[in-house]
């Protein structure tokens, strides 16, 4: 079996609906807030009732062309809606609003990151469309007597955007998506959360003999809601097909779930049945054309994105490669980052303590969790500049931020309440220091006789006589000289 | 007869063979009537789908009110609570 897997190449898809951050729907002006009571946010236009009109909304066409922009896209200069027909619960007109033959944007491309590699991966087409209700099935799917209907989301604008097939491992898929969401949550224009499904992901993957350059069967895998689940499907999925050729199986074209629990996918049984969604221009919506200047003025007003900002904090700040790809996967952590450089300003430093430290308590992608972090960045220049004075010593400054980190609290407040500040005060180190040669006289032994690494278990001893406190520096020259007295 | 069951399956619905053979005839009809529509010369003509040349009709983005769950269910057959309730799903 691994043998063989060396002789397929993977070939992977994706197709990413982001919905957009809008206050009111795609097409009516019913408001989009996640969580609101069930059926508590509809209207007749986005309940498809007969004799309304739908009314595009400027600011959903704007986040589209936005995003083109920041994947280097081609904006169509026009592009119109069509309806896709198919007949399901989710959606009471029976077709939804989506665009075909003439989407927003094609041909751009996404950067992405693998093992300090970057290649680039091609976006075919990006398009906008309205999302459908959400169902709540009564018990498990295949016994479910009915299934409840909660249309607040339908008519919530959203937007496809489809990659090229050149991923070529699940490794890097999941990097392309995080990029992609790095991308969404720096232009602002979708929260990223996957949870809640306000981004969501479907692969398309198959294998080819390497060197090949026509594709193998397609499959098609849904119901993947985090990146690290995306990841497991694809490699569950290549091993399978990977199998099933060396079998000398022959693949079906089809569309298989993914099953988080169990961690296999398997088939929706449902593809014989090809999709026939007889798409045609959408009557009651006029065409767009787009204003070149409204695109270039939009253009101009795009923030900084990841890339660009990964390129200035290596630049500016001569920071190492992988803490700066690390600090910009999300705005509100380099936002973080370069707030606690002005206020301390060693670079380095500040990367290493919230790598190490903000991080372990908070993900480094949950930009709401870092935008109100306990710990804010002017607490943690706070904490650093405490060791940067030889106020208290790196190890104590450790659990010092996490106190600070669980009670809000400056870190002044605590060293100062809790009697942390460093001893660096000679006469009472000396003391110590004297003691401590007294009662450990083997290790002074060996010391004198050139076993040098007997002096760190001495500073040890030190800093647990005095709780850490002791200033490490200084415990170290004053027991140099000590001992060479000796 | 084809074309009427592949239509009437994704419309889900369910026709007796009379009604079938009505259908049947109807669309032969219409689909006629197209054939004729197809012997006009369009080369260089922009398919129409819109009666109106107008571009661009945006609103801006502002949350109106809407209509309360109790008026939204009003005409449902079937519902739990505040939502909707459909039969269960099967898969084709």
């Amino acid at each position: 079996m691994r043998s063989a897997a060396k002789d397929y190449e993977t070939v992977i898809g994706l197709e990413v609906h982001a919905q957009l951050l809008t206050r009111s729907k795609m097409f009516c002006g019913c408001p989009t807030t996640f969580g609101a009571a069930p059926n508590s946010q509809t209207c007749p236009i986005c309940q498809g009732m007969p004799g309304t009109l739908p009314v595009i909304n400027r600011r959903a066409i704007e986040f589209g062309v936005r995003t083109a922009l920041a994947f280097h896209c081609t904006i169509n200069p026009g592009c119109r809606f069509a309806r896709k027909h198919y007949y399901y619960p989710d959606m009471p007109k029976n077709f939804q609003i989506s665009q075909y033959e003439e989407p927003l944007a094609e041909h751009g491309w996404l950067e992405v990151t693998v093992d300090g590699q970057e290649r680039r991966v091609g976006i075919q087409r990006l398009h906008l469309e309205e999302d459908v209700g959400k169902l709540i099935h009564d018990g498990p799917l295949e016994t479910a007597r009915s299934s409840l209907v909660d249309f607040n989301r339908s008519g919530v604008p959203l937007m496809e955007t489809v990659s090229e097939p050149d991923i070529r491992s699940p490794e890097e898929a999941a990097a392309y998506l995080r990029a992609f969401r790095a991308i969404l949550l720096y232009l602002g224009v979708c929260d990223g959360n996957m949870e809640e499904r306000s981004l969501r992901c479907d692969a398309n993957i198959s294998l080819r003999e390497r060197g090949e350059t026509g594709f193998g069967t397609k499959v098609e895998i849904k119901n993947m809601n985090s990146f690290r689940n995306v990841q497991r499907a694809l490699e569950f999925e290549v091993g399978r097909q990977t199998e099933a050729l060396a079998r000398g199986e022959r693949l079906v074209q089809e569309t298989r779930l993914w099953d988080a629990d169990r961690g296999y996918t398997r088939s929706m049984r449902s593809k014989e049945f090809a999709h026939d969604y007889r798409y045609f221009p959408e009557p009651d919506l006029v065409p767009l054309t787009m204003d070149r200047a409204r695109v270039e003025e939009i253009r101009a007003g795009l923030p900084e994105l990841p890339a660009d900002r990964r390129q200035r904090f290596m630049r500016a700040y001569t920071l190492p490669a992988y803490d700066a790809l690390l600090l910009t996967q999300s705005r509100a952590l380099a936002d973080y980052y370069e707030a606690a450089v002005r206020e301390f300003a060693r670079p380095k430093i500040v990367s290493n303590w919230i790598m190490s430290e903000l991080l372990r308590e908070i993900p480094a992608d949950d930009e709401k969790a870092l935008a109100a972090s306990p710990v804010p960045a002017k607490n943690l220049a706070g904490l650093l500049q405490l060791i940067d004075r030889g106020t208290i010593s790196g190890k104590i400054a450790k659990d010092v931020f996490e106190k600070m980190f669980r009670s809000g609290e400056d870190a002044d407040t605590i060293v100062t309440r809790e009697g942390l500040i460093q001893v660096a005060d000679t006469g009472a180190l000396a003391a110590i220091i004297e003691q401590i040669l007294a009662a450990n006289p083997k290790a002074v032994l060996d010391w004198k006789r050139g076993k040098k690494a007997a002096a760190g278990a001495l500073v040890g001893h030190v800093m647990k006589a005095t709780q850490g406190k002791a200033n490490p520096g200084v415990v170290n020259s004053l027991l140099q000289e000590k001992l060479s007295q000796l | 007869m084809q074309d009427v069951e592949h239509v009437a399956r994704l419309a889900r619905l369910e026709l007796s063979p009379e009604e079938g053979e009505r259908m049947r005839e109807q669309l032969d009809r219409i689909l006629g009537y197209i054939d004729k529509l197809r012997q006009l010369d369009t080369a260089g003509v922009e398919p129409t789908s819109h009666a109106v040349p107008m571009v661009n009709v945006f609103r801006d983005d502002e949350p109106r009110p809407c209509l309360s769950p109790e008026e939204m269910l009003a005409n449902a057959p079937d519902r739990s609570g505040e939502f909707f309730r459909v039969p269960r799903i099967i898969e084709d």
